[in-house]
């Protein structure tokens, strides 16, 4: 026995010659190689917080919340009428993209081998890669021209539109993840199909269509280019459909490129609180849908 | 009055084929099951089973391209004529699956009343009677009558699948479809499963896939052998396993092949 | 007689409930019409979206003719020239300057988070690269315009003007906007596409594959180079097209860094222009139909672009993921 492990290790330091030490050396290089890759993707992120926090803190405050912009020169004034008109247009949107993307989804879902269902599925992801812009183009065309005033109503069009490929491709995935056995045992029952769906599966899948929507919010509330043409802007208080309309994407966007110096830091307390606002969402959705989640399995 | 000699007859299928796109799984089969008893289908895997007892609530259909052709007549009525609903035809024929599968998302009550709440209104007092009386059949009501708003899902397999058929027996069916019920339980919770099984058969017409031959014996009135699709012998069960008429039977359960 | 009684025992064992119970057939079958409605919405969107910008470009096309549009190389609103080549120009550059930079560490990122770092690790680290996705693209160029484009003004150009001057890729003044500028950022937003989806399919690698390579004594880059890789080799290439897509498309970020003149620069250090930042900025300029047109057929070429790179992107990917 002791013979054997002395033969056995013999053998394997014999294995160590140039080749191996060549071997070992280039492993070593292209791990340290990758671990520094995550490290260079990760800086900007790191940046970017740090920099959102080092600009943008001092300046956000009540008065950012609760006022309109002020004028040039004043001092003051706030993005209160951007925030709410955010939340606005991105209401509007969600009127359009969750049913259209919840209904289709559950359809691609239920049925996903469908020659239909492959179609749809591969649409949507093509249209969730159309450029934004090209988005607020289109919301241009069919509704600020025919109405013949950028309005909420284009900017919440455009933003919808965006938010249906999104909400039916989670849709789909998280339908696809509920067990057959789970429809078999509501319909071995005698329920309706229709019922077994929108009782026993959409219940399944609950918590992560929820968070498949307020993901999607998330992901529309930061757009800038397809408003910029669309809801455009507005230095008051609005709460008109048919009306431009003020948002936070906008409103930083137009600070920053503006030369005042005033501006510029409420464009960087716009952006913190934007991506605070995206973070939070993004942070609660995952941490919530996981614990159901795991409850779940 | 004439088909009063039918009135022990619970299921006939009559020249019954199944197919999963062109694949023909189950090739013409014949054969009537007797109220008030159990039916266990044996036979190795693939020979079709499985495909007819969910051919016997409609459940088969449901699976991609797969179709029927010929009848299945339960209560002197062709489920599959055009003029019945499936819906109707699966609450009263309720199925028990392989693997225990309470709904996730519900707790223990809202499993056993699923059914009765999704297709209908009824009464709280009536759901609290139907879940004491379901759960005392199931043999489960001692166990969980304390816990009865907790999950499901928190129950062991084998309380599962007498959840399960709590479930089954709460929107009143008349016959049972059991796909190897027992097949993924413990052997404790499989006894207590053949236990259930006996007693039910009182009141139910039951239908049971096993791939257990000593199951079959124990818990069957009925034994029917199929191999490749076809029905090669259906017989008592005392007589199926002490003298098989045909070799392939012979040899499958003298354990021969499959 | 029997017979027919038993036959309404099946249908109807509940004369109250009949009507809703014969309904249930027919309620099915809407469901399935209502959500199948639904999803076909989808395509009619598509289908809509290329109908509607191509009919508003028209104009634009018929007036000076589709090639001449993409070539023309001045592009003049005042005296009503419309060449499209400089934005075109500026969006390819950018986009495949970006990729340049982006796909190594795309690509590396995604191997250290599928094969190299454990399980708890990835967990953590994942979430965050998702998060470099998440971020508005306005928010990059706030960031790019005050703390990026001075960091490039005062170090990196004249760094590269100083060390490879003689190319001709690093000629000019160092402005801190431009071609080079716009592709760092475009870079740093794409990255989390490739690596999230490059992860995903090194992630369905099969294992057994791996552990035949160790089995026979192979390091673990050995392993990746030969099993890991070649596996999923589709599958990231498909992620780098998805990226690319992402990076003709994307708007605001590149608006604020480009310098926005429209020129074709061989010189990556010069202030340039793209075909999304030109509608940005012009589209509530354009007075007279010529040239809302002309930038609605710049939005066409536009879509025409990201459809096909998108379509490639996700059949490469679907045939990797879809192998198993």
């Amino acid at each position: 026995m002791a013979n054997d492990t002395g033969e056995l290790k013999r053998t394997i330091l014999d294995g160590r010659g140039f080749s191996y030490w060549r071997r070992k050396t280039s492993n070593v290089f292209f791990s340290l190689l990758f671990s520094s890759s995550i490290l260079i993707v990760l800086l900007p992120l790191l940046l970017i917080i740090g920099y959102l926090f080092y600009k943008g803190a001092a300046s956000v405050n009540l008065d950012f919340f609760l006022h309109r912009p002020a004028p040039v020169g004043e001092h003051g004034g706030g993005m209160g009428n951007a925030i709410i008109g955010s939340l606005y247009v991105v209401g509007i949107a969600s009127l359009i993209g969750i049913p259209v993307g919840l209904l289709g989804g559950m359809f691609v879902g239920e049925f996903p081998h469908s020659k239909f269902s492959t179609v749809v599925r591969f649409v949507a992801d093509v249209l969730n890669g159309t450029p934004s812009i090209v988005m607020g183009v289109f919301a241009y065309t069919v509704v600020v021209l025919p109405m013949k005033s950028f309005s909420a109503l284009a900017g919440g069009f455009a933003l919808g539109v965006m938010m249906i490929p999104t909400i039916l491709r989670t849709t789909d995935e998280i339908l696809q993840t509920v067990p057959t056995s789970i429809r078999e045992a509501s319909l071995a029952l005698g329920v309706p199909y229709w019922r077994t769906v929108l009782s026993v599966v959409l219940r399944s899948a609950k918590s992560g269509i929820i968070t498949g929507i307020l993901l999607a919010g998330a992901r529309v509330l930061g757009e800038t280019a397809p408003l910029l043409f669309t809801s455009f802007n507005n230095a008051f208080y609005s709460y008109s459909v048919t009306q431009p309309i003020s948002t936070l994407p906008v409103q930083i966007f137009n600070y920053a490129i503006s030369p005042y110096r005033d501006w510029h830091r409420q464009a960087w307390a716009g952006a913190l609180v934007l991506v605070l606002a995206i973070l939070v969402v993004n942070l609660a959705v995952r941490t919530f849908s996981r614990q159901k989640f795991e409850q779940t399995l | 009055m004439t088909n009063s000699a039918n009135t022990n007859t619970g299921i006939i299928a009559q020249d019954l084929k199944a197919y999963f796109g062109s694949i023909e799984v189950l090739k013409g089969i014949n054969m009537s099951m007797q109220k008030n008893k159990v039916t266990a289908l044996i036979g190795p895997s693939g020979c079709g089973k499985t495909t007819f007892l969910r051919t016997l609530n409609r459940m088969h259909e449901l699976a991609r391209n797969a179709s029927i052709k010929g009848k299945v007549i339960v209560d002197g009525a062709d489920i599959y004529s055009s003029s019945i609903d499936p819906v109707l035809v699966r609450k009263k024929i309720g199925m028990v699956f392989q693997k225990p599968n309470p709904f996730p998302t519900m707790s223990i009550y809202d499993n056993v009343v699923a059914g009765l709440k999704l297709t209908g209104r009824h009464s709280r007092k009536h759901l609290d009677e139907v879940v004491e009386k379901t759960l005392v059949q199931a043999a489960l009501w001692d166990e969980v009558k304390d816990s009865l708003r907790k999950s499901g899902a928190s129950l062991s397999g084998g309380q599962q699948q007498r959840l399960c058929i709590a479930r089954t027996l709460a929107v009143d069916p008349e016959v049972i479809l059991m796909d190897e019920p027992a097949s993924a339980l413990d052997p404790i919770s499989t006894a207590k499963i053949e236990e259930l099984i006996f007693q039910l058969k009182d009141s139910y017409t039951i239908v049971i896939v096993t791939h257990n031959m000593q199951q079959a014996a124990r818990v069957s009135d009925f034994t029917a052998f199929f191999y490749l699709g076809e029905l090669i012998e259906f017989n008592g069960t005392r007589s199926m396993f002490t003298r098989p008429q045909k070799k392939q039977t012979e040899d499958y359960i003298t354990g021969r092949f499959g | 007689m029997t017979v027919a009684v038993e036959i309404d025992d099946i249908v109807m064992p509940e004369q109250s409930r009949d009507v809703e119970r014969k309904s249930f057939v027919q309620a099915d079958k809407v469901f399935k019409a209502v959500i199948g409605f639904f999803a076909f919405l989808v395509i009619v969107l598509l289908v809509w979206l290329g109908l509607q910008l191509y009919s508003s470009s028209k104009l634009a096309f018929s007036s000076v003719g589709i090639w001449k549009f993409i070539e023309g190389s001045t592009w003049d609103p005042v005296t009503g020239v419309f060449g499209a080549l400089p934005f075109i120009y500026g969006t390819l550059l950018t986009s495949f300057l970006s990729l340049l930079i982006a796909t190594p560490l795309g690509v590396g990122t995604a191997v250290f988070l599928a094969e190299l770092s454990p399980k708890w690790l990835r967990r953590m680290l994942q979430p965050l690269v998702e998060l470099l996705a998440g971020i508005p693209s306005v928010i990059y160029g706030l960031w790019g315009i005050f703390v990026l484009s001075p960091l490039m003004a005062n170090s990196v150009e004249p760094f590269l003007m100083d060390h490879f001057g003689f190319l001709p890729f690093f000629k000019g003044y160092p402005l801190g906007i431009g071609f080079l500028t716009a592709a760092i950022i475009l870079a740093i937003m794409i990255v989390p596409f490739i690596t999230s989806v490059s992860t995903e399919v090194l992630s369905t690698v099969p294992v057994p594959l791996k552990e035949g390579m160790y089995a026979l004594g192979a390091t673990r880059w050995e392993t990746v180079k030969k099993i890991a890789l070649p596996y999923a080799k589709s599958g990231i290439f498909g992620s780098i097209v998805l990226a690319l897509a992402r990076a003709l498309g994307e708007t605001m970020a590149v608006t604020m860094v480009i310098g926005n003149t429209p020129q074709i620069s061989k010189s990556l250090l010069d202030p340039g222009y793209t075909m999304s930042a030109v509608i940005a900025n012009e589209f509530t300029e354009a007075a007279d139909a010529h040239y809302l047109s002309a930038l609605i057929a710049i939005a066409f070429i536009l879509l025409l672009v990201t459809l096909i790179v998108n379509a490639v992107a996700r059949w490469l990917i679907w045939r990797t993921t879809r192998a198993n």
